[in-house]
């Protein structure tokens, strides 16, 4: 067995002791359900206790605003699956790109709703709710940023620092609204954060920003014009790396010696001796790690301090070294005695480039697999993560989608989502798909259809075969025998449309009427599905005959009922019985043969039914002896008439 | 063709939408539609706005998004959803309920009648599946095989036809003020005068053989024998109910169960369908005469609704949908959504606006439709 990574957390259960009580428990796929159980320890007995609990790992699926996510994330991800295998990797790697960033732009939506929502609301302990489901959403973005920069987009020298400026400024903006304040303030210079704004904009690379900051200030002092003009001349020449340029790396690298030398000149120089703020400046320029470490309240973190260490010191870093400068960076940065939060921890994973370690420590600190599923998945398709298996269950892809789709499963809404997840788990999806679907509450024929459709899609037949059982029940638990029917004939149930045609017959015999005439008539060919359907649409047919006067298609139809063994023959002494009008009728329309085989049925039928049945009254008796002598007489008269008329016409 | 259309998430998959009936003398755009929910622990009407009124249109780019004007919560699932004139809205609850709800002019939204397991079995709920309305006659269907007849203005029920289908009845459409067309779950068309005493109904028109589910069924605006149905094999039924008991054209549309079918109310060259599989269809044809589209019926006066009965068209005018063979290459089909996987459930079209829900708990809506 693995060591944990993480002591487990203890969910305390309201209302529950857990030390007096023990604790049972079973496992669902998303929550689980605890219960005390009547456990008696020597002296103490206590009644026990009538409430199971259902304990949620996951509070966020019930979120109406993360619901958009896995909404919105679930159209990507199918998108996502569709790309083509057979495309060259260096089409797919913009491709992949973008739907990267796709994903990041719903986690974004979500985030500014979070956000509004926190604000808006009067309910403290909401506010709080969003604003940590805020927070969780604001570090998932800027990992898979990260991870979008170094492992998807992978760029390479030169490219890679521009890419990690453009992630620190997005996850460090709220310089933007410090420059706001201060440039609406009556005095820009004079304002308390003014010099904040301009290092902080120096500090991200935004050289242009800073200019402008700082043109407010060189307007009021003439007298250090020069001076401002001097460093302003070193922002402006500052040389950026332009990957779609025809410079080369090597010509961006000496020209950024250059660069680098006239600032180190200017501070030797003591240029900016008389102004303490733009030596800073220049200092940051040169990439003097102790001014900048002076600025651990601008950078706040020790990424944005790495970055802003690599785009003075080391501007065309390749992917290979940046390992180096992050844990450098990371333990200059941060206290010696503090811990690195867990977000340290997988941002440097991410700048290790050990992807299995930044999904491993994003599953233990989230508890929503939602972004280590959608992630892993993308990295997947990059072709990124080595077929790293797992010792249980197949890969660590298809485990993680398993998890998630699993849970979604557990939502009463959700479940639709699940199904495209667990199509795309080759070796353990559909297994999984069966055991849960089979167990969606079914509330209406609407809903039914809908997880049939699922399942016929996917040839789940034994599913569907369990859902319109469970249908077909249900109807006829409420005494519709003909959706009951329709159900069983969906699944070609044969089994069970015997026992709804038996009832169909039962109630002919007890009302002598047909119910459901609109169904019965229109069976079609799905009649043929089990011997007791058949005869019950033939039965019928007979019937239709019989009211519209085609008396000797009624009698030949009747006759092969019986002798074709279609009839079961409890029904034979009914068949009979309608063969007696036909019988009576003026014309002869049973003929001589068909007489004689009528003979022979009801024959064979007294001859089996001579023992007397120990339950039936003198009464019924009487009766069924009764009926078999009018047959007798009526088909001897049949048979006189038939055998007159035939020899009749033969003359 | 995909241009104008947008798409707004609501956390709740969506069973219904429905335009709010505009007046058409005023030509005037629909501006407020309503949804309902279903397979919600908690589902909901709710109603919506797309219009500029009471939303502060800061950014073009967020113009005509759906800004949620109120909602109320509902016993159920949202089976079906009709608007009873401008400001009530009756819905068919899973719980065999139909309600009718009043839209305050304070944006608010009540219960101002219901009829509690309107639908029912012997012990159970029974689903109602389907409305129609024709004010202040609202007609009900479900899964118990029940035709029920209200009056909005009345608490009693008008008249029950019990057991008027052994199957399941999906839906249920106005043929004239005094008929009215079921669909059943084993592929029957169904045409009811409650003129008629007799508990039965007046014809049966069937797909032969097949027993295949319709799901939806809807009449031409104009030609009121003229309609529109849709099943569970996606296939389009267009049917001339005077002339035969098989339908007059079938057509291939989509892949899984078709759930709604409209014909534009005032454009009626052009139908809208939708489906399980994800995608929502525009169908036109082109009629062959010289008549612009537009004057071949009469017009509605009033209000423009699939709820209202216009008055008879002209009849000696054959309609696009009949012309049968001949009309094979001037039947246009186009998508109107992007691709999608889940279920779009319900549209709805008036004027030059299209809506539509999805089991993807979006709405889409089109302001746009080329007609």
């Amino acid at each position: 067995m693995e060591e944990v990574d993480v002591e487990p957390t203890t969910t305390p259960i309201p209302g529950v002791d857990s030390k007096q009580k023990h604790l049972g428990f079973v496992w669902g796929p998303g929550d689980i359900l605890v219960y005390e159980t009547i456990y008696k320890a020597s002296g103490v007995s206590s009644g026990g206790c009538p409430f199971v609990h259902e304990v949620r790992k996951d509070e966020d699926i019930y979120s109406p605003i993360l619901r958009k996510l896995f909404n919105e994330s679930h159209h990507i991800f199918v998108g996502l699956q569709g790309v083509k295998e057979d495309l060259p990797s260096k089409n797919k790697k913009p491709q992949f790109v973008s739907i990267s960033k796709n994903y990041r732009s719903v986690i974004r939506a979500c985030m500014e709703e979070l956000q509004q929502n926190a604000v808006s609301t009067q309910d403290a302990t909401l506010a709080t709710q969003y604003g940590n489901q805020v927070s969780i959403l604001l570090a998932v973005e800027l990992i898979w940023n990260l991870c979008e920069v170094l492992f998807i987009d992978a760029a390479p020298a030169g490219s890679l620092l521009l890419h990690l400026l453009d992630w620190v400024r997005l996850h460090k903006a709220d310089v933007d609204e410090k420059a706001r304040d201060v440039l609406q303030s009556e005095s820009p210079t004079e304002h308390q954060a003014y010099w904040d704004v301009v290092i902080s904009y120096v500090l991200q690379g935004r050289m242009d920003e800073a200019r402008q900051v700082l043109m407010k200030q060189a307007a009021l002092q003439p007298a250090a014009r020069a001076m401002f003009k001097l460093l302003d001349n070193l922002l402006i020449k500052m040389p950026i790396f332009n990957p779609s340029g025809s410079q080369t790396l090597t010509e961006f690298d000496v020209k950024w010696r250059h660069w680098h030398e006239e600032v180190d000149r200017c501070l030797q120089d003591q240029s900016f001796a008389s102004n303490p703020h733009l030596e800073v400046i220049c200092k940051i320029l040169v990439g003097d790690e102790d001014v900048l470490l002076d600025h651990k309240e601008l950078l706040s973190t020790w990424y944005h301090f790495l970055v802003t260490r690599l785009l003075f010191s080391q501007p065309t870093v390749k992917p290979t070294e940046l390992h180096y400068y992050a844990q450098s960076s990371m333990h200059m940065f941060l206290d010696t005695r503090s811990v690195p939060e867990p977000l340290d921890s997988i941002v440097l994973a991410a700048f290790e480039f050990d992807i299995h370690q930044v999904i491993k420590d994003c599953s233990i600190a989230l508890n929503n697999w939602w972004f280590v599923a959608h992630l892993t998945d993308l990295l997947h398709h990059c072709k990124l993560l080595q077929s790293h298996n797992l010792h249980f269950g197949s890969n660590l892809r298809e485990f993680l989608l398993l998890e998630y789709a699993s849970g979604l499963f557990t939502h009463h809404s959700l479940w639709q989502l699940a199904v495209d997840y667990f199509d795309h788990c080759p070796e353990f999806g559909r297994v999984y798909l069966e055991l849960q679907i089979e167990r969606v509450p079914l509330d209406t024929e609407r809903k039914a259809l809908k997880v049939l459709r699922i399942c016929e899609q996917r040839q789940m037949t034994e599913q569907v075969r369990s859902i319109c059982k469970i249908m077909a029940k249900g109807a006829l638990r409420n005494n519709r025998l003909g959706s009951a029917l329709s159900w069983s004939i969906r699944a070609k149930d044969a089994a069970f449309a015997t026992l709804i045609s038996e009832r169909f017959l039962q109630d002919y015999c007890a009302n002598g009427a047909f119910s459901d005439l609109d169904l019965i008539d229109n069976l079609g060919p799905a009649m043929l599905l089990s011997d007791r359907l058949t005869f019950l649409g033939k039965y019928r047919e007979f019937h239709r005959l019989y009211g519209e006067k085609c008396f000797l298609d009624a009698a030949k139809l009747l006759l092969s009922l019986m002798t074709a063994k279609i009839a079961p023959q409890s029904f034979w002494m009914t068949l009979l019985t309608d063969a007696l009008p036909l019988l009576e009728q003026k014309e002869v329309i049973f003929s001589a043969d068909q007489t004689h085989e009528l003979m022979f049925c009801l024959e064979e039928l007294t001859s089996e039914k001579s023992l007397p049945k120990p339950d039936a009254t003198m009464q019924d008796e009487d009766i069924e002896t009764t009926k078999i002598e009018i047959l007798r007489l009526a088909l001897a008269r049949n048979l006189a008439m038939a055998i007159v008329k035939e020899g009749t016409v033969e003359v | 063709m995909m241009e104008g259309i947008n798409a707004k998430y609501v956390s709740q998959k969506i069973s219904k939408t429905r335009w709010r009936p505009v007046s058409s003398s005023s030509l005037q755009q629909p501006d407020i539609f309503a949804t309902g929910s279903w397979d919600n622990e908690d589902n909901r009407i709710s109603i919506w706005s797309i219009g500029e009124n009471g939303v502060s249109s800061m950014d073009d780019e967020f113009e005509g998004d759906p800004q949620l004007v109120c909602e109320h919560k509902h016993n159920g699932d949202v089976m079906d959803l009709q608007f009873l004139g401008q400001d009530r809205i009756v819905t068919a609850s899973s719980t065999g309920a139909v309600t009718i709800f009043r839209h305050h002019h304070n944006q608010t939204l009540s219960v101002c009648q219901l009829w509690e397991r309107a639908h029912h079995y012997p012990c159970e709920n029974a689903p109602c599946t389907g409305i129609v309305c024709n004010s202040p006659e609202i007609v009900t269907v479900g899964e118990d095989g029940r035709i029920i007849l209200f009056r909005a203005d009345q608490e009693g029920v008008m008249r029950t036809i019990e057991n008027a289908d052994s199957s399941t009845i999906h839906a249920v459409t106005f043929l004239r003020t005094t008929e009215i067309l079921t669909v059943n779950s084993i592929g029957q068309l169904k045409l009811w005068d409650f003129r008629q005493q007799a508990n039965e109904p007046s014809l049966i028109l069937s797909l032969t053989g097949d027993r295949v589910p319709m799901h939806c069924v809807d009449r031409h605006p104009n030609q009121q024998h003229i309609v529109a149905t849709g099943g569970q094999d996606g296939m389009l039924c267009i049917w001339d109910v005077r002339q035969s008991k098989a339908p007059f054209s079938l057509m291939e549309a989509h892949s899984a169960e078709m759930w709604e079918v409209r014909f534009h109310p005032s454009n009626p060259d052009h139908l809208f369908t939708c489906s399980e599989d994800g995608s929502l269809l525009h169908w036109e044809t082109s009629s062959n005469s010289d008549t612009p589209s537009f004057l071949q019926g009469g017009r509605n006066t009033s209000l423009i609704s699939r709820s209202a009965i216009a008055p008879s068209g002209n009849q000696s005018l054959v309609s696009a949908w009949l012309t049968g063979d001949s009309g094979k290459g001037r039947l246009e089909t186009t998508h109107m959504l992007p691709s999608q996987t889940l279920s779009v459930n319900s549209l709805d079209v008036l004027g030059q606006c299209l809506v539509c829900g999805t089991d993807g708990e979006a709405i889409y809506v089109n302001r746009q439709v080329p007609i």
